[in-house]
């Protein structure tokens, strides 16, 4: 907006503006892009393929390698509802009401972002494994969490906790309250406002969000080493895979096996631009009423 | 504003409640449990354990390597930043919607495929191996990881202050005749600077705590290319439970640290433009 009004207008240029530093700094600027961002995507493909679509496909034939896909999509399963449920309760408290805490509360929410996924699965070690807090009450109980399935969902559910929730906080805070207050005083119960009033209006961060989530729990690496214990075609999510075929020098099965985490991760970015798209235009249909 | 309105919104209770009770069972108690194993250890043995050669060298490697990959990050991201907000061109989308790829990518994929372009027959390794210099298996290899991982942090906390910033002062400014240089010095980069540190903070956090995306490229060897990450992942394996609760212990002290001086910088530029969300 301001760029249009800036170039229309007959007054001075803004900084940068002059041609040769704006075609210097742009060329610079998509000369380092091929190497640090295009160049490593580019490879994972090319390496997949480097041997032929025969060898790509014979890759996905290893009985692990189909067991760590169907791991890791029932991780994904399991994970994403659950944090999406978080995000909106989150949201919900945090952007509809004014309480003490809330400022730490959201600080609480953004906390695993900020940590290592390493120390993660560390600290799910120290709860449920065998020396940890819970250890001998699941031990005398005979429940197995740690390098089990169960350590993987729920060190899952740390690494991700955030992503719906930081993408609903900021738009119903901007969006306010005053939609929800009107259905209230229609007499709508708050399961109703939610379902047909609150939702509608972040549907697409809702998407985003849980789209992010989605790639995040499939890609998750750290914390799922630290506590799936590593055993092939039991506790192997597609990271894990790849980095076993990796050290068994399979260089083409473990590109090919990226190469699906690579998709989810395109397809994540593409459905953002699309996502930006729509609510671009669901905004101006509105009548710009966001701004 | 309308305290008494708001309150007639209904679902407080049992909306606090959930998100009390997920954040307490899978945020606190674990990060809870991680600082009492640390605390058990005590203090005499916390320090022969954090001053030992090993954990010494890996803190030392991965601080200067995470600074490295933060400058290198604060440059290339100031730079996107600007050209994304600034300029008009062809491929801009395809430009803005590649800098989130390393937040997309999993860490795995990425320490694989930086592997392989850093291999002495990569694309990039085998140039480079002309010019004599060697990336993979070297602390070089380890700040090219933590590069890519958090280079979105930069790009995505200075862009919408850019955007922002109001056309008029640097007018104003040009029109005093100040130089394209000094309008940027005094009126623009007063203005990105506490997102940039912010940006800049983040990227160095997420850069210490990196594991999957540094253990494909490092080599990983002890007192060498072995950073803190793995080092924990190694006690861990070797059943060496306190040494790897003091070594995470301390690595999540200085994340709540970093995360400490980002809200700090924020107040600061709520203070100075004095808005009080």
């Amino acid at each position: 907006m301001d760029t249009e009004k800036t170039r229309t207008a007959s007054g001075p240029l803004r900084v940068g503006d002059g041609k040769l530093t704006r075609r210097l700094l742009i060329g610079i600027v998509l000369f380092a892009t091929l190497f640090v961002l295009v160049a490593p995507l580019a490879a994972i493909f090319h390496q997949a393929f480097r041997h032929g679509t025969a060898a790509y496909l014979a890759s996905f034939a290893d009985p692990d390698t189909r067991y760590a896909i169907g791991l890791t999509i029932f991780t994904a399963l399991v994970v994403v509802p659950i944090n999406i449920a978080f995000g909106i309760a989150a949201a919900w408290a945090i952007a509809k009401f004014r309480f003490p805490g809330r400022g730490l509360l959201l600080a609480l929410v953004e906390l695993p972002f900020s940590i290592s996924p390493i120390i993660a699965g560390v600290a799910y070690l120290f709860v449920y494994g065998g020396q940890g807090l819970l250890g001998p009450f699941l031990e005398a109980h005979d429940i197995r969490i740690m390098f089990a399935v169960p350590a993987i969902i729920l060190a899952s559910l740390f690494v991700t906790a955030p992503f719906v929730a930081r993408e609903l906080i900021p738009l119903m805070l901007a969006q306010g309250s005053e939609e929800e207050e009107a259905a209230v005083t229609l007499g709508a119960g708050g399961w109703r406002i939610l379902r047909l009033v609150t939702l509608p209006n972040v549907r697409f961060a809702l998407l985003y969000g849980a789209a992010l989530c989605n790639a995040r729990v499939m890609g998750e690496f750290g914390a799922v080493s630290v506590v799936s214990g590593n055993i092939r075609g039991q506790t192997n999510t597609l990271p894990l895979q790849i980095e076993l075929l990796y050290q068994d020098n399979n260089a083409v099965a473990a590109f090919a096996v990226a190469t699906i985490l690579a998709g989810v991760a395109l397809f994540t970015l593409i459905a953002k631009a699309v996502i930006e798209r729509l609510d671009a235009n669901a905004v101006r249909r509105a009548g710009g009423a966001g701004h | 504003m309308s305290r008494d309105i708001s309150r007639v919104i209904p679902g407080f209770p049992l909306a606090l409640g959930f998100t009390v009770l997920y954040l307490s069972l899978i945020v606190l108690l674990p990060l809870g449990a991680l600082v009492w194993q640390a605390a058990d250890i005590g203090f005499a043995r916390y320090i022969v354990i954090m001053t030992g050669p090993r954990t010494l060298s890996a803190f030392r490697i991965t601080l200067t390597t995470a600074a490295a990959a933060t400058v290198f990050n604060a440059i290339y991201g100031l730079a996107l930043a600007w050209v994304l907000v600034r300029y008009e061109f062809p491929g801009k989308r395809l430009l803005d919607a590649l800098v989130d790829v390393p937040f997309a990518l999993p860490t795995a994929v990425a320490g694989l495929s930086l592997s392989a372009l850093f291999a002495s027959n990569g694309w990039f390794g085998a140039p480079l191996a002309q010019l004599g210099i060697k990336v993979a298996y070297t602390p070089a290899g380890i700040a090219c990881a933590m590069a890519f991982t958090s280079l979105p942090f930069v790009v995505r906390t200075v862009q919408p202050v850019l955007e922002d910033l109001a056309a008029d002062v640097e007018e104003a400014a040009a029109t005093l005749g100040a130089s394209d240089g000094r309008i940027f010095r005094t009126v623009i980069l007063p203005a990105i600077l506490p997102a940039f540190i912010t940006g800049s903070a983040l990227g160095f956090a997420r850069s210490l705590g990196e594991f999957g995306a540094i253990i494909f490229i490092a080599g990983n060897l002890p007192l060498k290319t072995e950073v803190v990450s793995l080092l924990t992942f190694i006690r861990i394996e070797e059943y060496d439970y306190p040494a790897a609760a003091a070594i995470a212990a301390t690595l999540l002290g200085l994340a709540f640290l970093l995360l400490l001086a980002v809200n700090l910088t924020q107040l600061w530029q709520q203070r100075r433009y004095g808005l009080a969300k």
